[in-house]
């Protein structure tokens, strides 16, 4: 009887900690949205005020000072930074699942991932180095580079796992049908991949979308509408920076309205990410 | 008098130092169902992706020796150009899972870039669905996604995908062993239309199956070709004790 009576008193305990540890779980889930609740509350709340047409349709020089030379130069150089680092990032991810076993590709990922743990402002510097000093002026190219080189790891192991999850029999499939080795992977694998591929290309692009670091001293900024690539660009991060810097409140105002439409943007761009995923996803 | 189609002349096969399809001679005529049994690991099914040059995708696999198709070498040929003669279907039915049903018929047409006139195209898909008995299951469903069918029909629409090329050989590895028994019987049937305009190799562990559906059988053993006769003599009267011993269950 005694036995029993442990056991039951045991399963009680037992069902007493599982309810305990389930709500921790949920206390620190939630605790984990708090602080992007609060970023957007705090944002909202500050540059609300700020956005309005004349903010949205001027640059910094005009009488109604706005922000569109930042808008259009961080589309800009992030659409040039895709043009680069997308093709490289997706062959480079293909290579990487077609070979796996080879010690060369070992290295390559070895070398992706230490890479993607570059710290932005140093891959910033390089750019610098390579792109700004030999040229003496900043460009918006230079930025654009930058902002590739951060890109591709990104894109490079997104694509590299999303080919490794389809089964060997589709390439297969592909192979004795008579296809050649390109065909197989252009007509066969990244199809069937397509989802995974845009989404990670659309997640590297919401990274470096806020990116500051990389483009404070490659296409470091301006002050006025311009569309020339080999000279300086403003951009939505290096704006805010400046404006946020400069201790006046009108600008600082100003910072807070540029910060709402970065965060809208990326906001924008994680959304469209999982619609892109759900709608073109092959089922297996 | 019957001609030889495919020849193996001291084949063997290779993963790494592993020695995995042993000295295989063999004659397979024309218009003839073969099926190739054996215990797991015995080599049959490298032998037959040896045949249309597929084991070698492994990596680390190799061959030598010779498989002559219509008297040239297969290992000296482009496998590219094997492969178009020598069609193949997998254990698990894989159709292209982006492809409707129409577009994965005439595959290996449309992802080799191969232009074809639509009237051609719908002739090819017909003829292909129909020699495959699934025209009628799917004639009014051939724009949606070939993963929307069940299991036995993808499997034939992976044969329908191998007749469409208009191959010479059918290779199949294990072509049942994901199905239910009634997709099962389904694709047996189609094996007898099949050899009319097809040489059929069928890898299959299943007795019962290589016995109703082949004109001839051998019977692999630890990377051997152990037996090689008329289907009805191998599972009467067997030569080898490693055969005998096989059918009658004594090893499995």
């Amino acid at each position: 009887m005694t036995a029993k009576k442990n056991i039951s008193s045991k399963i009680k305990f037992r069902i007493g900690i599982s309810g305990f540890f389930k709500g921790l779980v949920i206390l620190f889930a939630f605790s984990c949205v708090i602080p992007l609740l609060f970023i957007l509350f705090y944002i909202i709340q500050a540059g609300a005020s700020k956005i309005k047409w004349s903010f949205l349709i001027h640059d910094e020089l005009s009488d109604s000072a706005g922000i569109l030379h930042a808008i259009l130069g961080s589309f800009e150089i992030v659409i040039f930074a895709s043009l680069i680092s997308i093709p490289i990032g997706i062959l480079c991810g293909i290579f990487f699942s077609e070979n796996k076993g080879s010690k060369f590709t070992y290295w390559s990922r070895l070398a992706v991932d230490i890479l993607q743990g570059v710290p932005s402002v140093v891959v910033g510097v390089i750019a610098y180095a390579w792109l700004v000093r030999p040229f003496h002026q900043p460009s918006a190219i230079a930025g654009s580079i930058a902002l590739a080189i951060m890109m591709l790891p990104i894109i490079i192991r997104s694509t590299e796992e999303t080919l490794n999850l389809l089964p060997d029999s589709l390439r297969e499939a592909g192979y004795a049908l008579g296809l050649p080795f390109h065909r197989v992977v252009l007509k066969v694998i990244v199809p069937c991949g397509i989802s995974g591929i845009l989404s990670g290309v659309m997640l590297s692009i919401a990274r470096v979308a806020g990116e500051t670091a990389p483009l404070l001293f490659t296409a470091y900024g301006c002050t006025f509408l311009s569309n020339d690539i080999t000279k300086p660009m403003e951009t939505l991060p290096h704006l805010i920076n400046k404006f946020a810097t400069q201790g006046d409140p009108k600008v600082l105002d100003m910072a807070w309205g540029a910060a709402l439409i970065l965060l809208f943007w990326v906001l924008l761009l994680n959304i469209f990410t999982k619609l892109i995923t759900r709608k073109w996803k092959v089922q297996l | 008098m019957e001609s030889t189609i495919i020849k193996s002349v001291g084949y063997n096969a290779y993963f790494g130092d592993n020695h995995v399809v042993k000295n295989v001679n063999m004659e397979i005529a024309r218009n003839k169902a073969i099926a190739v049994m054996g215990p797991s690991g015995c080599g049959k099914t490298t032998f037959l992706r040896g045949i249309n040059r597929m084991h070698e995708l492994i990596p680390g696999a190799t061959a030598n020796g010779q498989i002559l198709l219509d008297g040239e070498d297969v290992l000296e040929m482009h496998p590219i150009f094997v492969r178009l003669k020598i069609g193949m279907v997998f254990q698990r039915p894989n159709p292209f899972p982006n492809l409707s049903i129409y577009d994965n018929v005439i595959a290996g047409y449309l992802l080799n870039g191969i232009k074809l006139p639509k009237s051609e195209k719908d002739i090819i898909v017909e003829k292909s669905l129909t020699k495959v008995a699934l025209w009628n299951e799917v004639k009014d469903s051939l724009v949606k996604k070939g993963s929307f069918l069940s299991g036995g029909q993808q499997q034939r629409l992976c044969i329908a995908r191998a007749v469409a090329m208009e191959p010479e050989v059918l290779l199949f590895d294990e072509p049942t062993s994901a199905l239910d028994p009634i997709s099962t019987s389904t694709v047996e049937d189609l094996f007898h239309e099949l050899k009319r305009n097809y040489t059929l190799i069928i890898v299959t562990h299943n007795m019962q199956q290589a016995a109703r559906v082949s004109d001839l059988t051998a019977f692999f053993y630890m990377g051997e070709l152990v037996e090689y006769d008329d289907t009805k003599v191998m599972f009467t009267n067997p030569k080898d004790t490693r055969t005998q011993n096989y059918i009658t269950g004594r090893f499995s």
